[in-house]
């Protein structure tokens, strides 16, 4: 039998859910026996080359870009995992879905205290994304097939649940997998 | 210090508890309340200002900033919107060249929706600077703004009179009554005062084993035993206990105790005497809800004459050591303070928020003190009991569910109003009885209660079958049931205090998903959703409001399952709602850019 493939990808997070798939340790070794990896920041893949059995997104989305990945992946992955607050309910950045963008960006680049923009130029290169109205947690988007809470989730959940979606065994859920204040 | 608040805190004796009264008064005379009047009132009244201002912008009818002259408040329930508030609201945006929430640019004029005003019989209904417009046309929009444009008063525009009392002097009102049928207890002809004279000849365990006896259960919705209630009132310690009078209906589709307080002001204040000689109560409240300030003059009158007849102050009726008196409380605009412990708060001049229960208002009510809460129709039905006694009472109705009851009957009916029926009475009689054709649905016991289909109708209204505060709303064939429970739910989001997470949350993601689906973006799992959501709603929320305001979406779910399942796309697993183009106008705006997606 092939082995199944993982793709991985951060959104508007902080890369500490990819930092938590790494704190396996160890094991890593053991789950590179059981998998391969297609497009992720770990193997630096930029493009899907073939489809995927499973796609793990960290972060929700807060640009146009996000957006665009996140459908390229659904549409690249059999399954689909939210990681981590921010993938499943906006995380730290959706703190700004309270106030209007325009707000944020003049805090940001005009008015914040250690800001020195004297010609007072927002972003507005064409090669960058735009920011959307608010951020917006990843299966507001598209269908995710699960959800892997935590902040960052713990290692031994995303090992648990990665052999439980390779393995096709059902996956042990005890209150000590949840504790994550 | 400005003298005048100074006056206005006098008043009130420098009481943090009257900060309602205090809030009134100043913004009668000003208009609003401004950072100043809150600095003063916390030095006089010692308090610090956030605590006067979390009061302050807890109820809507209070304002922060200068106000409009004119302060139109138009009524968004589902009744007023069946009968044009849609159309309504857009002839006063364009009359008074402004919209909805906002002040026109001259100054004169403030746009505002507001929950039902309890004139589900007579919409679309709207106040305008505390007087009551019934039965509002485009038309008479026009007009109404042209008389103001002209400098004339909102009472300088009272066209007509209702009928009855609304002619009063003390009124003067154009709400009709709309008393479409008198019962045997409520609405007969008898003189409560003759309640009195019994009662002041017997002990008041003889009264409380009457009103025992008669299985009277308390009419707000939840039906309480009253005898019971009073009961473990007298029997809880406490130097002065209270009587209040809950006044402040505010569930959609209900409006009897406008009509109860309009015609028979005193029969209500018979019953509050009663129910403080039974539990030696001397202190009594009525609160009044914020849209029925135009019958205040009308009821202080009725309290005054009550005094001078002797039948409150001190020795009532002569008999020595019986002592009550009673003032009236008036509300801010806040549904949830129909709820008695939310009452309570807010009687006491703090935000409307339900106390956790135990302890019960009968132990530690107001101020601490043991304390009755009934509701306005419970207390005007009880000097009917004294004089004529208990088997008589509970020879009406049914064996759980004794008397009458009064029905604000709303809707695709042909005669919207209070009818007094007994106990007892089916739906489908009901729906006859007010002149409803063609009806598919029927809301019981307003938003908090149920939707129910025509498999339902031959259900009698009782507390061993359906229970129900009165209010019922009658929907045609023609009315999209997904719009009634939009409005409903929409509703409980406007009128939740934020202090419970779910109610404040879960509300607004009810209410998204709802849309979802009336956008004919659902899917079958929302529906599944929905429902599981909304019994969430029961378990995690402290008060009726709370745990009732997944009510409309759980009780269509199960009722008219249909009107969903055509609304969303059976054949597809998953739909967004997200819109990549719409989302991204704001940030390419601030940035300057006008992109391609």
């Amino acid at each position: 039998m092939n082995k199944p493939i993982i793709a991985t990808t951060s959104l508007a997070g902080c890369f500490g859910c990819h930092m938590s798939i790494l704190d396996i340790d160890d094991k890593i070794l053991e789950l590179i026996e059981l998998v391969d990896f297609n497009k992720s920041p770990i193997t630096d893949i930029k493009k899907f080359t073939r489809t995927v059995d499973i796609g793990i997104i960290e972060g929700g989305c807060c640009n146009s870009e996000n957006i665009h990945i996140l459908k390229y992946f659904r549409d690249n992955c059999k399954t689909l995992v939210s990681l981590g607050e921010c993938a499943i309910m906006g995380g730290l950045p959706a703190m700004r879905n309270n106030i209007p963008i325009e707000e944020c960006l003049k805090e940001a680049y005009l008015d914040g205290p250690s800001t020195h923009n004297p010609e007072g130029i927002m972003p507005n290169d064409e090669e960058l994304p735009i920011l959307l109205n608010k951020v917006y947690p990843c299966h507001e988007i598209v269908k995710i097939d699960y959800f892997l809470p935590g902040c960052p989730p713990r290692a031994d959940l995303i090992w648990d649940a990665l052999t439980a979606l390779v393995t096709g065994e059902e996956m042990k859920l005890e209150y000590g997998v949840f504790k994550y204040d | 210090m400005d003298n005048q608040i100074k006056n206005i805190t006098n008043k009130y004796l420098n009481s943090k508890h009257r900060l309602m009264d205090i809030f009134h008064d100043i913004q009668k005379k000003s208009g609003y309340i401004s950072e100043n009047d809150i600095k003063s009132i916390s030095e006089l009244l010692n308090i610090s200002s956030v605590d006067v201002i979390q009061t302050l912008s807890f109820y809507h009818f209070f304002k922060k900033k200068e106000n409009a002259k004119y302060n139109i408040y138009i009524n968004e329930s589902i009744v007023a919107q069946m009968y044009g508030h849609k159309r309504i609201l857009q002839a006063f945006e364009n009359a008074t060249k402004t919209k909805l929430n906002s002040i026109s640019a001259d100054g004169n004029f403030g746009l505002y929706s507001t929950s039902d005003i309890g004139m589900g019989d007579q919409e679309p209904a709207a106040i305008i600077n505390g007087v009551i417009f019934p039965k509002i046309t485009t038309y008479r929009v026009k007009e109404i703004i042209k008389e103001f444009r002209k400098g004339k008063s909102a009472q300088d525009l009272v066209n007509s009179f209702g009928d009855g009392h609304n002619q009063d002097n003390l009124i003067r009102s154009m709400v009709s009554n709309n008393l479409n049928r008198r019962g045997r207890v409520i609405f007969s002809g008898y003189n409560s005062e003759d309640a009195l004279d019994i009662i002041v000849d017997k002990t008041p365990e003889e009264i409380l084993h009457v009103i025992k006896e008669s299985n009277i259960r308390g009419r707000g919705g939840a039906g309480f035993p009253i005898g019971l209630k009073w009961q473990y009132c007298r029997q809880a310690t406490g130097k002065t206990k209270y009587i209040v009078c809950n006044a402040d209906e505010g569930e959609p589709g209900t409006f009897k105790d406008r009509v109860l307080l309009t015609e028979l002001p005193k029969r209500v204040i018979v019953g509050m005497i009663i129910a403080a000689y039974a539990v030696g109560a001397s202190k009594g409240i009525i609160y009044l809800r914020k849209e029925y300030d135009y019958l205040i003059p009308y009821l202080k009158n009725s309290l005054t004459e009550a005094e001078k007849n002797n039948l409150l102050g001190e020795s009532i009726k002569g008999r020595k050591g019986f002592n009550f008196d009673i003032r009236i409380q008036l509300g801010g605009g806040a549904y949830v303070c129909g709820e008695e412990t939310a009452l309570l708060e807010s009687c006491e001049g703090k935000r409307g928020e339900p106390r956790n229960r135990p302890p019960f208002p009968i132990e530690k009510g107001f101020l601490d003190n043991p304390t009755v809460i009934n509701n306005v129709e419970s207390l005007c039905a009880i000097p009917k009991i004294i004089c004529k006694g208990a088997e008589w009472y509970r020879s009406l109705g049914t064996k759980q569910s004794s008397g009458t009851k009064l029905l604000s009957i709303s809707g695709d009916v042909l005669y919207p109003g209070v009818f007094e029926v007994e106990w007892g009475m089916t739906i489908k009689d009901i729906i006859d009885m007010a002149g409803g054709l063609d009806t598919k649905a029927v809301q019981v016991g307003g938003p908090s209660g149920k939707l129910i289909s025509k498999k339902e109708f031959s259900r009698r209204i009782a507390y061993e079958d359906l229970s129900t505060g009165g209010a019922i709303i009658v929907f045609n064939k023609t009315r999209n049931i997904l719009d009634i429970v939009m409005n409903f739910t929409k509703f409980f989001i406007d009128e939740s205090c934020g202090s419970c997470a779910p109610c404040r949350y879960l509300t607004v993601i009810l209410k998204n998903k709802l849309q979802k689906i009336i956008d004919g973006k659902g899917v079958e799992n929302d529906l599944l959703e929905l429902k599981e959501w909304g019994k969430k709603m029961k378990i995690a929320n402290r008060c009726g409001l709370g745990q009732s305001a997944a009510n409309p979406i759980l009780t269509s779910l199960e009722n008219f399952r249909s009107d969903y399942e055509d609304a969303v796309q059976s054949d597809k697993k998953y739909i967004s709602s997200f819109d990549l183009e719409k989302s991204i106008l704001a940030g390419a705006k601030a940035a300057s850019r006008f992109p391609a997606v």
